[in-house]
């Protein structure tokens, strides 16, 4: 691994967003956007108040996996991608240049759903502020990881954005938004225990109802930390230097 | 051909997607020289710069380039390589594309713009990339091979589509690199009245090599009055032997 060309990778992604100004624009408001729509939807503080940690794993997430995989799939296509291959830089350094600016990006974004959602919106958070916005940070990151995975199996961007509604809306069906884990029947709620989303909004909801850090937060918190290493290991795997 | 080439492919077998598109190949190419790759379009040119590069997943033979096995990590900084489609970030200016490259190479920070000069960009060193002409962006596309000084320039097609006076200004400075640093080049072209460019030539057609030679042995040789003739009695004479 190598910091400089990890920084390069990351200040040429934040160079290309910077052009693209519509896109940050959208990146960062959407998930806000919806947060506050689904609130007068839903028009009750309770209900909003119990669907709310979902909500700020789920948007990030999706709109993370998005960009992450059509960015990924026109790097491919483009040619930049084999040109880079050709040059002294490791397949790690070039997605942990991915997953720092599109973590910084993350931040942005989580940081302005967050505020709307705990002063407008009235959402209360009995633990930390702070542990919250990490987890949606890491949550984003798990949306960016397995995009990044799948648009390599993607050959056209329409391809590509389908596989939101293939690997990420089965997860959000199954996270417990619309049914809680515990009362799915038995086959769903196995499917759910190997979704790495349902870990991320398990320990949002944590975080929302209870002071207390404990044991079990620790534990969903490590599982979605692993999960996106994993995907950025395997995405790192799926990125040949030789290809056919 | 020099005791220690640049490059020297021996037995090089490529297949893709089932087709064989270099059955065994063997070709050197010497040092310190212009070299031509020519032959009509889908004949394996391209295949074969890929497997020089290092990027083209190889069924057999062996590939040496500047004494190493192609690929070798060692080499990803020794050798320029520009792709027949310009493979560049759109959403970026063409300084901005250069100066990310640069730093994935480690070349001198003022590399960009020496590169710039030389293909002459400059004016245009601020624009998007997206908004280039045709001929500016082949020329940006070519800036990026140039980019850490290589001791090889592995070129495909970096002329197509240009017109006459710009073509002639890329010979010039492939001819100048040569002369002033002693670089390689190798250079792929379908177009014929090309070929009296280089100081080698090698014909290609159908996975095979048809000539490697100097352009005026090979209208001795072949008695004709220009190359174009040159290659296709060549055909034909391959041809008649292929069939008796």
């Amino acid at each position: 691994m190598s910091a400089t060309r990890t920084l390069a990778t990351a200040r040429r992604m934040l160079e290309q967003l910077r052009n693209d100004r519509r896109t940050v624009g959208m990146t960062i408001l959407l998930p806000s956007l919806l947060v506050v729509l689904l609130r007068y939807v839903l028009d009750d503080q309770r209900t909003f108040d119990r669907a709310a940690p979902a909500l700020l794993c789920i948007f990030p997430f999706v709109v993370m996996f998005l960009i992450a995989s059509v960015g990924t799939l026109r790097e491919r296509t483009t040619g930049t991608l084999e040109r880079l291959m050709t040059m002294p830089i490791g397949r790690l350094d070039l997605l942990a240049g991915y997953a720092l600016a599109f973590g910084l990006l993350a931040v942005v974004q989580v940081a302005v759903v967050a505020a709307i959602s705990l002063t407008w919106l009235g959402l209360v958070v009995s633990g930390s502020v702070s542990l919250l916005i990490v987890i949606a940070v890491l949550d984003a990151l798990l949306g960016m990881a397995l995009g990044l995975l799948v648009s390599a199996f993607a050959r056209t961007e329409f391809q590509a954005v389908q596989f939101m509604p293939l690997f990420a809306l089965p997860q959000v069906l199954l996270c417990g938004l619309f049914v809680p884990r515990d009362r799915m029947a038995a086959v769903l709620g196995r499917i759910s225990d190997v979704m790495p989303l349902s870990y991320a909004v398990d320990a949002m909801t944590r975080v929302t109802t209870s002071a207390a850090a404990g044991a079990e937060l620790g534990r969903d918190v490590a599982i979605v930390a692993g999960c996106v290493l994993l995907s950025l290991l395997v995405g790192a795997a799926t990125l040949r230097r030789r290809t056919p | 051909m020099s005791f220690d080439p640049a490059v020297a492919v021996e037995g090089l077998r490529v297949v893709r997607g089932g087709r064989e598109v270099l059955p065994h190949l063997d070709v050197a190419v010497a040092r310190g020289t212009v070299t031509g790759l020519l032959g009509p379009s889908g004949c394996g040119k391209s295949t074969l710069l890929r497997s020089i590069v290092g990027v083209q997943e190889v069924a057999g033979g062996a590939v040496t380039v500047l004494g190493l096995p192609a690929g070798s990590p060692a080499l990803r900084s020794r050798i320029g390589y520009s792709t027949q489609s310009p493979s560049l970030y759109a959403d970026l200016s063409v300084l901005e594309n250069l100066r990310y490259f640069a730093r994935i190479l480690g070349a001198p920070a003022d590399d960009p713009e020496r590169v710039t000069e030389e293909v002459s960009l400059a004016p245009q060193r601020d624009q998007l990339v997206s908004r280039l002409s045709g001929g500016q962006l082949s020329r940006a596309n070519l800036a990026v091979a140039l980019l850490g000084t290589p001791e090889l320039l592995v070129l495909d097609e970096p002329t197509v589509g240009l017109d006459p006076v710009l073509r002639e200004e890329l010979w010039g400075i492939f001819h100048r690199l040569r002369d002033e640093r002693g670089t390689t080049l190798l250079v792929s072209s379908h177009v014929m009245d090309e070929a009296s460019r280089c100081e080698r030539l090698l014909l290609m057609r159908e996975g095979r090599i048809l000539a490697d030679d100097s352009p005026e042995a090979l209208l001795q040789r072949t008695g004709a009055s220009d190359l174009e003739r040159a290659f296709l009695r060549l055909v034909r004479d391959q041809a008649v032997r292929a069939a008796s």
